[in-house]
């Protein structure tokens, strides 16, 4: 094969601004220690492989897996809430059809996961998994309960602030995010080894969503704004 | 609509020990790419993720995602003049079991421009922040020296980023996804 016939114009995406990222090793966060690669990672130029990715279709998400409280026979015990928000690419850009997929423990801090015995009641009506799609607008939206706070193992006294992990697909293979989102306030935040992975104070900030009354619904849910940037192409001169 | 927000990526987060709730359920396990119809020789990749003790990670989670006999991915940023396998997708997902390993059914990847046939791959698991990205590629592939991010890993760490055929099952091959240590599988910072 004549390889320089083949060779592509590849737009590469935006590399990752320093300090915005945790690094893999953070030695406060001690399950890093031995997961963590030690020897450099080697750059490489983005090829098909990375600016190419699954894109789903609406087959993949059922009606209503967006609402975690009418999963089972009965409401789940807890503070309701609607989360909602959109996901941009750095370009600012819309990114519609993206699939979301959320998991987070029940009110009382509890997981419905064998490998989680922390002495918290399980809630029957709570599975505590949902997913669903952008919009053409890039806008999502679910209805859950706050999940609680629970104590974990890394060290003594050792408490995760309440969070929901999200898992999202962009455009590309490298724009993939998995992450968590916060809540305003949480008073442990400053003693969170996973929050404070993040170099960047502002970058921390991102992760945190905000009350928003205007997705707050009378008589029946709080609100909370979680907006999601992924990683887009470079910009060309002209839009920059 | 203005973003509230900077366009800065959101910072990533460790996926945890519990993301089988959602993201490896029966029903979202992706283990077989390359479904009954798909062309292409057909191979099952077994993964072992071991940390930097040579422990296996049980909790961790692979992505796959490749480009289709021909060397084409279905997206439409590839502009490669070549056919797409009809109802080829390309993506896979698996968690790890208890001894680290996990099974990969799909067919051996064409081509992609100038380089060899490969997976990229994705790992998250607890104790990891932000997922790695490495790729696997074929032990014994002629393509294999002239692959451009092959040649940009030192020689005698590219060992790391084949997959080895087992002698006594054609089509089955072993790849091990060191995730520190001496046999440290190769890590592309993409």
């Amino acid at each position: 094969m004549d390889s320089v016939s083949t060779r592509l114009s590849i737009r590469p995406y935006t590399r990752l601004p320093k300090g915005s990222q945790p690094p893999s090793l953070y030695e406060p966060y001690r399950a890093t220690v031995k997961r963590a690669p030690l020897k450099a990672l080697i750059v490489v130029p983005h090829t098909l492989s990375e600016i190419t990715g699954p894109i789903f279709g609406h087959e993949k998400v059922r009606e209503g897996d967006n609402d975690l409280t009418r999963q089972h026979a009965a409401e789940p015990l807890g503070e309701r809430i609607v989360v909602s928000g959109r996901v941009l690419d750095s370009n600012g850009r819309p990114v519609p059809n993206a699939l979301l997929e959320i998991w987070q423990a029940n009110s009382a801090g509890r997981y419905r996961h064998v490998g989680d015995q922390h002495p918290a009641p399980l809630d029957p009506n709570f599975t505590g998994a949902g997913r669903t799609m952008t919009d053409e607008q890039g806008a999502y939206r679910f209805i859950t309960i706050k999940p609680g706070a629970y104590p974990w193992f890394n060290h003594y006294n050792a408490w995760r602030p309440a969070h929901i992990h999200f898992s999202v697909f962009g455009n590309a293979f490298i724009s993939r995010l998995v992450t968590q989102m916060y809540f305003p306030g949480d008073p442990l935040f400053a003693y969170d080894p996973i929050f404070q992975s993040i170099p960047d104070e502002r970058a921390r900030q991102r992760l945190i969503s905000k009350f928003d009354l205007e997705t707050t619904q009378p008589q029946w849910a709080k609100g909370f704004k979680f907006d999601i940037v992924l990683r887009g192409p470079e910009a060309t001169p002209f839009e920059a | 609509m203005k973003p509230d927000i900077d366009l800065v990526p959101t910072p990533s987060q460790t996926a945890g020990p519990y993301f089988g709730i959602e993201l490896t359920t029966d029903e979202h396990c992706v283990p077989c790419v390359a479904g009954p119809n798909a062309q292409g020789e057909r191979l099952w990749v077994m993964f072992r993720v071991l940390d930097g003790d040579g422990i296996p990670v049980n909790d961790a989670m692979l992505e796959i995602w490749q480009a289709d006999t021909h060397g084409k991915y279905n997206h439409r940023d590839d502009e490669q003049s070549k056919p797409l396998d009809l109802g080829w997708v390309g993506f896979g997902r698996l968690g790890t079991g208890e001894d680290g390993t996990c099974v990969l059914e799909t067919i051996k990847p064409g081509r992609v421009a100038e380089y060899a046939p490969h997976l990229a791959v994705a790992v998250f698991a607890r104790g990891m922040l932000k997922q790695l990205h490495t790729r696997v590629y074929f032990w014994g592939d002629a393509a294999n020296d002239e692959d451009p991010a092959l040649q940009l890993v030192p020689p005698e760490r590219r060992e790391t980023l084949m997959a080895r055929p087992d002698p006594a099952r054609p089509g089955h091959w072993r790849f091990d996804l060191s995730l520190q240590g001496d046999q440290e599988t190769v890590f592309f910072d993409v």
